[in-house]
C-alpha cells in the first residue's frame, strides 16, 4: 500500500470532479514545517568547495532565466539583457550561456530576434502577471499573444484566490486551457508560494498544476515576498519527484526571484541533488529566475580562476 | 546531465595542538599519577595513536575526592550564588570562544561528524552552561525549599558517545548547585574534559572544584565507591548502572542514572511522510546511532509500510559516510573496535534470526572503525536486535495495524527513554504521549535537545533527571534527604 496513487492509477479519475480532486489533494502526505525548514536548513551547510564549486557555477550559469519584468522595459533594455545572455562575460568565451531571457508578452518579439539563431530560449511571462486577476478570455489571448510572438516558454501565474477559496477545479482547468493555447511553447506554472503561506499548500498546488500538464513548477513572481525560500523549493522537489514515481513524466521546477549570491544560487543547487538527484541538475529540469546573480556568479568564476576578485566595474550591467 | 561530486572539504586540524601525553586534573592542576601507568586515545577514524591518558589509581581517586572536597568547605559551598554563576558564565563563554577548537577535537577523539560536534554537541554545552549559570543565584526558587543546599562532593562518570555535551550536563548543574566534582570521561574519549579543564584553569575556577581523572572501568568503580562522596551521577550502559545502584544501596548517597534505551519511533499513515523520514534518518544515525535516545526499533503503520521504506531506503542512498572531519559527512566513525564488534555481533545474530539486512552501497575506509547504515527488516519484538540495546546505526523496523498495538510494542521493552511519534493529528500526540512509558516523547521530530527540558528514563533507562529544573534538584539536598 501506498499513500500516493500508484503507477497504474487513471489520473483523470482524480481530476474528473471538484470533489475527487480535492480528496486527493488533501490527502497527500502533509508537510511538517519544523522539520522541512530543518531539512533545508541542514543541506545549506553543505560545504562546497574548489572543484565542486567550479562546477555549480557553471550549471547555475547555464540555468538561469535571465529576466527583467519592469514597467518600465524597453526595447533596449531587452536588446541589452539579450547581449548578455549570448555572451555573459565578454572577457570569458567558455562562460555557458544562461537558460533563457524572461520578459513581458510584448517584449517577447525583440527578444527573439536578438537571440535569433541561438539556443538561449524566450520565455514570457503571461495570464495577467503577476496577479493573474483577469478572465480566462484574456489570459488565453495573453498566452496566444506571447506565442505567436515567438515564446519558446510561456510563465503563467494561477489563481491563488480561486486556490484559496478551495476552487481547486477552476485552478486546474485556467491550467489546462492556458497549456492548450500554449501549444506548442512549454507551460512554466508559477504558484505564488508567498502568497499560498504554508508548506501543505505548495505541495498541494505543485500536484494540482502538474496534473493540469504544467511542464514546469515555478515558486514565484517575483513581486511578492516572500519569493523562492529553500523550504519551499524543498516541497516542490518532492513533489516532482513523486509524480515521476507515479506517472513516469518529469517535470521541472523554477525558484524564481530573491536568489542574488552564488552561495544562495549553489544551496538550491545541493537541494536538488540531495532530493531528486541529478536527473534534475540540467538546465531542461532545473531553472533559477533572477537577474543580479548572474554577475556574482561571473566574479566568482573570475575569482576561481585568477585567484582575485575584480571590481563590479569589470562586469556588464546589462 | 553529469553527478554533482562534492569535492573533499575537511576541517582543519591546526586549531587543535594535541599534546603527548596528559596527566590527570587535580586540585586546579595536572599531576602525573602516583603509580605512573596510562593508556592511549586513538582516532577512531584512523586508529592514529592521540596522545598518552594518565590511568588514575585509587591514591589517584583519593586525592581527587579530598581535593574536591576542600574545595567544597573552604570556597564553593560559602561563596553566593551570584559569585559561582559568574564563573559558569565566564565558562560558557570561552567554551563559546573556543567552540571550533572543541568541535574539531571531539571529532578526532569521537568520531563524529564535524557538521554534527560544530552545529549540536558544542553550541549545546554552551547552552547548558549558560542555562544552569543563570540558576546559580535564584536556588530557592528551584522547588527544593527556600534555601536549598548542596549535596556535597559529586563522582561524575560518563560515556564516550557526546564526551563533552555529557560532562556540561553533569558539571554546569552541579557546581550551580553549589557541588564540587570528580569527573571521569570515557577511557576512548578524555581528550575534550581535559581541554575543559584548561578552560577551568583559563576561567579562573578555583582549585578543586572541578577535578577530572582519566581511566577505564576500574577508575570508574574507585570513584563511585568512594567514601567520601555524596552523590553519584552516571550515563552510560544498563550493566554498570545496575552495579552502581548496588553499591550505593544502604549508604546516604545518592545517584542519578541514565542509562540504556529502545526507542521506538512510530509512524503512523498519517503522518508528514518526507519529515519522518528525516526523523527516522535522524533518530538512529545521527552520531552513528551512538546515542541512549536513539530510535532503533522503526514501529511503521502497516498501511504506510511500502511508501516509507521505499523512501527511507532512498534517503539513505544519499549518506555520505566517511572522514569525520569533513564537513559534508554525515555519518562518522564507530566510536571503538570493541564497539564495532558489538554491532557486527548483534547483526550478526539479527540476519541468523531470520530478519532481512539491508545497506545503501557505501564504500568505508580502509582504516579506522566503521558501519554502514543498516536497515533490518521483518523484525519481530521476539528477535534480540528489537530488545538489546545495539548503539550502532543500525535499524529494526516492525509494523503495527492499531495506535493501541503501536503503544503495546512502543512499551514492551525493558528500557523506557525515549520515543517518537509522527502524526498530523494533535490529539493523537496527546494521547500517545500520556501511553508511552518513556521519559521523552518527541512529537514530529527526533532527539531534539535543549537544556530547559528534563531527561531521563523509566525502567531499566534509569532514575533521575537531567537537564532544565529538574535537573538542578538531582544535585540540590530537600527537606527529605
Amino acid at each position: 500500500m501506498t499513500v500516493l496513487p500508484t503507477f497504474d492509477t487513471d489520473l483523470s479519475d482524480i481530476t474528473s470532479t471538484e470533489a475527487s480532486l480535492r480528496r486527493f489533494l488533501h490527502g497527500l502526505p502533509g508537510v511538517d514545517q519544523v522539520g522541512a525548514e530543518a531539512r533545508a536548513a541542514s543541506l545549506a551547510t553543505r560545504s562546497i568547495k574548489t572543484t565542486a564549486k567550479q562546477f555549480a557555477i557553471d550549471l547555475a550559469i547555464s540555468m538561469i532565466d535571465l529576466t527583467t519584468l519592469e514597467g518600465q522595459d524597453t526595447e533596449g533594455k531587452v536588446r541589452a539583457l539579450c547581449a548578455k545572455a549570448l555572451r555573459p562575460d565578454p572577457t570569458d568565451r567558455d562562460v555557458p550561456r544562461v537558460a533563457a531571457i524572461c520578459v513581458y508578452p510584448d517584449l517577447v518579439g525583440v527578444a527573439k530576434q536578438a537571440l535569433a539563431g541561438s539556443t538561449v530560449k524566450v520565455a514570457s511571462v503571461a495570464t495577467g502577471f503577476p496577479s493573474g486577476r483577469t478572465s480566462l478570455a484574456v489570459k488565453e489571448a495573453d498566452t496566444r499573444d506571447a506565442v505567436a510572438a515567438g515564446a519558446d516558454e510561456v510563465d503563467m501565474v494561477i489563481d491563488r484566490g480561486a486556490f484559496l477559496a478551495g476552487r481547486y477545479g477552476q485552478v486546474f482547468d485556467e491550467i489546462v486551457a492556458v497549456k492548450q493555447a500554449a501549444q506548442p511553447a512549454h507551460l512554466k506554472v508559477i504558484l505564488e508560494t508567498g502568497e499560498l503561506s504554508t508548506y501543505d499548500n505548495v505541495r498541494r498546488a505543485s500536484w494540482l498544476a502538474m496534473l493540469a500538464g504544467a511542464d514546469f513548477i515555478k515558486t514565484s513572481t517575483g513581486k511578492v515576498a516572500p519569493a523562492a525560500t529553500l523550504p519551499v523549493t524543498l516541497t516542490m522537489l518532492e513533489a516532482v519527484r513523486d509524480f515521476r514515481e507515479v506517472t513516469g513524466r518529469q517535470v521541472g521546477v523554477k525558484p524564481a526571484g530573491g536568489i542574488r549570491t552564488t552561495k544562495d544560487a549553489i544551496k538550491y543547487l545541493v537541494l536538488v541533488n540531495e532530493t531528486t538527484g541529478s536527473d534534475w541538475l540540467d538546465p531542461d529540469w532545473f531553472r533559477i529566475g533572477a537577474s543580479s546573480l548572474l554577475n556574482d556568479l561571473l566574479m566568482q568564476r573570475q575569482r576561481m580562476a585568477t585567484g582575485r576578485y575584480a571590481g563590479p566595474d569589470y562586469f556588464t550591467i546589462d | 546531465m553529469t553527478d554533482f561530486e562534492y569535492a573533499p572539504a575537511p576541517e582543519s586540524r591546526a586549531i587543535v595542538d594535541i599534546k603527548s601525553s596528559y596527566g590527570l586534573f587535580i586540585d586546579g592542576a595536572f599531576a602525573d599519577p602516583v603509580d605512573g601507568a596510562s593508556f592511549k586515545s586513538v582516532n577512531p577514524a584512523t586508529e592514529e595513536v592521540l596522545a598518552d591518558i594518565a590511568e588514575a589509581g585509587q591514591a589517584d581517586v583519593d586525592n581527587a575526592v579530598a581535593a574536591a572536597r576542600r574545595a567544597y568547605t573552604r570556597t564553593w559551598s560559602t561563596m553566593s550564588g551570584r559569585d559561582r554563576g559568574k564563573y559558569l558564565f565566564r565558562i560558557a563563554r570561552i567554551i563559546q570562544e573556543r567552540a571550533r577548537e572543541l568541535a574539531v577535537l571531539e571529532s578526532i577523539d569521537n568520531g563524529k561528524p564535524i557538521r554534527e560536534s560544530r552545529d549540536v554537541d558544542i553550541p549545546l554545552v554552551a547552552a547548558y552552561f549558560f542555562y544552569y549559570a543563570g540558576w546559580a543565584d535564584k536556588l530557592g526558587y528551584a522547588g527544593a525549599g527556600p534555601d536549598p543546599k548542596p549535596y556535597g562532593v559529586a563522582a561524575q562518570v560518563i560515556p564516550w558517545n557526546f564526551p563533552l555535551l555529557m560532562l556540561s550536563w553533569k558539571i554546569a548543574p552541579a557546581l550551580a548547585a553549589g557541588n564540587t566534582v570528580v569527573l571521569k570521561p570515557a577511557e576512548t574519549t578524555p581528550l575534550t574534559a581535559l581541554l575543559f579543564a584548561e578552560i577551568c584553569q583559563q576561567a579562573d575556577l578555583p582549585p578543586g572544584v572541578v577535578n577530572i581523572i582519566t581511566g577505564a572501568g576500574d577508575t570508574g568503580r574507585m570513584l563511585v565507591e568512594h567514601g567520601d562522596i555524596d552523590k553519584v551521577a552516571f550515563t552510560g550502559s544498563t550493566e554498570v548502572g545496575k552495579a552502581i545502584a548496588r553499591s550505593v544501596a544502604g549508604t546516604s548517597t545518592k545517584a542519578t542514572l541514565e542509562l540504556g534505551g529502545k526507542a521506538a519511533n512510530i509512524v503512523f499513515d498519517d503522518a508528514p511522510l518526507d519529515q519522518a523520514v528525516e526523523g527516522i534518518v535522524n533518530g538512529i544515525f545521527f552520531n552513528q546511532g551512538h546515542v541512549c535516545c536513539a530510535g532503533s526499533r522503526l514501529l511503521v503503520q502497516e498501511s504506510v509500510y511500502d511508501d516509507v521504506l521505499a523512501r527511507l531506503k532512498r534517503r539513505l542512498g544519499t549518506l555520505r559516510l566517511g572522514d569525520p572531519l569533513d564537513k559534508n559527512t554525515d555519518v562518522g566513525a564507530i566510536n571503538s573496535a570493541e564497539q564495532l564488534a558489538r554491532i557486527r555481533e548483534l547483526s550478526e545474530v539479527g540476519e541468523a534470526e531470520g530478519a532481512q539486512r539491508w545497506s545503501p552501497e557505501c564504500e568505508l575506509p580502509d582504516r579506522g572503525f566503521w558501519f554502514p547504515p543498516t536497515v533490518f527488516t521483518g523484525v519481530s519484538q521476539a528477535h534480540r536486535i528489537a530488545r538489546e540495546e545495539i548503539f550502532g546505526p543500525v535499524l529494526s523496523v516492525l509494523t503495527f495495524r492499531t495506535p493501541a498495538e503501536a503503544v503495546e510494542k512502543a512499551n514492551n521493552t525493558p528500557y523506557g527513554l525515549s520515543a517518537g511519534v509522527w502524526t498530523e493529528k494533535g490529539s493523537r500526540i496527546l494521547w500517545m504521549s500520556q501511553q508511552l512509558r518513556a521519559g521523552v516523547v518527541w512529537a514530529n521530530t527526533f532527539n531534539k535537545f535543549d537544556p530547559t527540558s528534563p531527561f531521563g528514563g523509566y525502567k531499566e533507562s534509569g532514575y533521575g533527571r537531567e537537564g532544565g529544573r529538574h535537573g538542578l534538584l538531582s544535585y540540590l539536598r530537600t527537606e527529605r534527604d
